[in-house]
């Protein structure tokens, strides 16, 4: 429909230049004022974001892994969809017996490691119907907000955050930004944004019924996050 | 579309309607009240409030400064990105678009996350004729549309349903629903359903909350996860936007991103900020083959020629006007019968669709000017529609159908108001006339009849107020 692209492009451009804007500057300072000190960031942090039920667990970079892997055989999980071909994905493994029970990935206890590492189309069913938790990194987390960066890439797909009913995700605590604006002028998003970025404060909620809060709509029901010290 | 003359709408009989529905109020002022307390409750340090609110309204005035040259922007970047941008002028043209994609990929079942273009366009209507099904996924608009209704409210679209009544259409509609009244067994029932759907739909469709021009990159807010489904899981995404939700940066995103969910749901942010920059890469596992940008102008172009007019679109859609009027917390949203309703409704839709079909909905507003007061990007609403009861009595040009309330009747009346207080003796007689003999007359007088119905009859006094002033020795100066 390039005449419509035309055409309105054209009508947009008489409009306004018989009538021209001139938009007042945008003053940014108000956002460049939210600070909080280093310390307050975490907590800040922790109190909103279970304020909308996420869970927290500390751990250590040596133990996150297990803490992990305690943490899900504790609530019953039996499947973990993980990143193989990151750092934190072999690290996770690591944590888990070599020998492949059922042939298929490692397993602890009941709880197998899944690894996430072929074409969703070749795995769409056992992702919707057979996975329980799904373990992703995460670039940070915002202190205004309370919400973790997700930056998802060719090694961690993006359903990983999404699907599993269950969402682990690992924050390093020094990894922390005062506000999303300043999270995006510190690392120059605009001069490369990847395929899908995202911010997660929560598992999944609505409140479309008689404005009643329930959790776990259509993604994660529950929001692990282990924050790495 | 071929244009037939517009039917007028008529809001005053449907508002009746509404008022007299107990379950209706109850519903809306329960809600209502939770949203504008919850609200404020984020706005509680009164400079953040007026300097983001200033920010905000400051990248939406740069939008409408540069909009065709963000546009053009957007498109290239998108362009560049993978994500393939069509243009429509018309609802009509826009379904035409979609309808070729779907066909082009053998699409029996789309999946949505919500959108309020999709809304004016009647898509999901308009695919069924296609022997297509469109799936609400959003839980709210899941059960409009199960309930085969409209939205009542932008935001929460099922608003005007209570718990009970949801449990009772779901076990009429959903052949697996036990009779359980309660939000979360309901809300796990759709999930079960929705799941298998997203899982085997052909194709994604979402709306777009702001369009970032400098990255192409489309971000979308959400809490339940559907709109990442509709995004992500399906091989093709088709995304739906009003031309004028572009932005020039993407450090223009945080103001309107943080005002929306705030002013929306007292939210300090919703449980997703989903920001898509291009299809599934070389090399990726999971995310949509094809990406498609759909720009809508639907009216919008002409609502940008009028700079007064122009202000309408700096609106980010966030329903606080809503939540705050008094009139729409009456009656709800469907008594407007628009894809948008409330203040915001009352002064896009009649532009959108002409003043002939919605003469009536900037009428449907007391002026508090309270929608003004709470919206984050200070949309001068009560002016706008001020001006628009101006349009629709006087032949013009600016608004589609402008002049088509004029009434010959009315005009006389006005004329004759005004020479009446343009001459002192023809004042003197009719004021004099009114104190002896306005209180003889009968209520069934056409004007009078509509007011008395509810209110006592108002009287004259005995003597006007110049006569009293004068008497009191108050001089004529």
């Amino acid at each position: 429909m390039s005449d419509a692209r035309s055409a309105i492009l054209a009508k947009l451009r008489t409009n306004r230049d018989a009538h021209p804007v001139t938009p007042p500057p945008s003053d940014t300072t108000v956002l460049a004022e939210k600070r909080w000190a280093p310390e307050e960031r975490l907590p800040r942090i922790r109190r909103l974001m279970e304020a909308v039920h996420t869970e927290f667990l500390e751990a250590t970079e040596a133990d996150w892994s297990v803490v992990v892997r305690e943490f899900l055989v504790r609530e019953g999980a039996a499947t973990l969809l993980y990143a193989p071909a990151t750092p934190d994905g072999a690290t996770l493994a690591s944590a888990f017996p070599p020998s492949p029970p059922r042939g298929e990935g490692r397993g602890e206890g009941n709880l197998t490691l899944v690894p996430y590492d072929r074409p969703v189309e070749a795995f769409k069913e056992r992702l919707f119907e057979g996975i329980d938790a799904g373990l992703t990194s995460t670039l940070g987390a915002i202190a205004e907000t309370g919400s973790l960066i997700l930056w998802p890439s060719v090694e961690e797909p993006r359903l990983l955050s999404l699907v599993p009913h269950i969402h682990v995700a690992l924050l390093r605590a020094d990894a922390l930004y005062d506000t999303f604006w300043q999270a995006m002028r510190d690392n120059r998003w605009a001069e490369g944004m990847p395929t899908n970025a995202l911010l997660i404060s929560g598992p999944s909620k609505t409140a479309d019924i008689e404005q009643t809060l329930a959790y776990g709509v259509h993604g994660p029901k529950r929001l692990i996050v282990v924050v790495i010290r | 579309m071929a244009e037939h003359p517009p039917q007028a709408v008529n809001f005053a009989a449907a508002s009746k309607a509404a008022l007299l529905d107990p379950q209706l109020r109850g519903n809306f002022r329960r809600a209502m009240d939770g949203l504008m307390s919850k609200r404020a409750v984020q706005f509680a340090d009164a400079k953040e409030w007026h300097d983001m609110r200033a920010l905000a309204a400051s990248v939406r005035l740069r939008t409408l400064a540069k909009l065709p040259e963000l546009l053009e922007t957007l498109e290239a970047n998108c362009t560049r990105n993978g994500i393939q941008v069509h243009w429509a002028s018309t609802t009509a043209e826009a379904n035409a678009i979609v309808l070729g994609i779907m066909k082009r990929v053998d699409a029996k079942l789309a999946v949505k996350g919500k959108s309020m273009v999709t809304e004016e366009m009647h898509l999901n209507a308009f695919l069924e004729q296609h022997g297509i099904e469109a799936l609400e996924a959003d839980l709210g608009e899941y059960i409009v549309q199960l309930d085969g209704t409209m939205p009542s409210h932008i935001i929460m679209p099922a608003i005007h349903l209570n718990t009970k009544q949801i449990a009772h259409l779901f076990k009429r509609k959903i052949k697996e629903a036990e009779s359980i009244e309660d939000a979360a067994y309901l809300t796990d029932l759709a999930r079960r359903i929705l799941r298998k759907k997203f899982m085997t739909a052909d194709v994604g469709m979402s709306g777009v909350n702001a369009a970032v021009a400098e990255t192409g990159t489309l971000c979308l807010i959400e809490n339940e996860g559907n709109g990442r489904m509709c995004t992500t899981v399906p091989p093709v995404h088709i995304a739906f936007m009003g031309l004028e939700k572009v932005v020039e940066h993407l450090e223009d995103v945080p103001p309107v991103i943080s005002l929306l969910p705030r002013s929306a749901t007292g939210q300090p942010i919703t449980t997703y900020v989903n920001m898509i920059t291009s299809p599934r890469k070389e090399g990726e596992l999971d995310g949509p083959r094809e990406i498609h940008l759909v720009i809508l102008d639907n009216g919008r172009s002409s609502v940008y020629a009028d700079p007064e007019l122009r202000d309408t679109l700096r609106c980010i859609r966030c329903g606080a006007c809503m939540n705050h009027c008094p009139v729409y917390t009456k009656v709800g949203g469907h008594a407007y019968e628009a894809p948008y309703p409330g203040p915001i409704g009352k002064i896009l839709v009649p532009q959108m669709e002409g003043l002939a079909k919605r003469g009536e909905m900037p009428h449907a507003c007391t002026m508090c000017n309270a929608c003004v007061e709470i919206c984050p990007v200070r949309i001068p609403i009560v002016e706008i529609m001020g001006r628009l009861r101006v349009e629709a009595v006087r032949p013009g040009d600016a608004v589609k159908d402008a002049g088509a309330q004029a009434s010959k009747a009315e005009a006389m009346v006005w004329k004759g108001w005004a020479a009446m207080n343009a001459s002192p003796t023809a004042y003197k007689i009719a004021t004099m006339a009114m104190s002896k003999l306005g209180n003889a007359a009968p209520t069934g007088l056409p004007l009078l009849k509509e007011w008395t119905s509810v209110r006592a009859k108002p009287r004259f006094a005995s003597r006007t107020l110049h006569d009293l002033a004068r008497e009191k020795g108050i001089p004529d100066v």
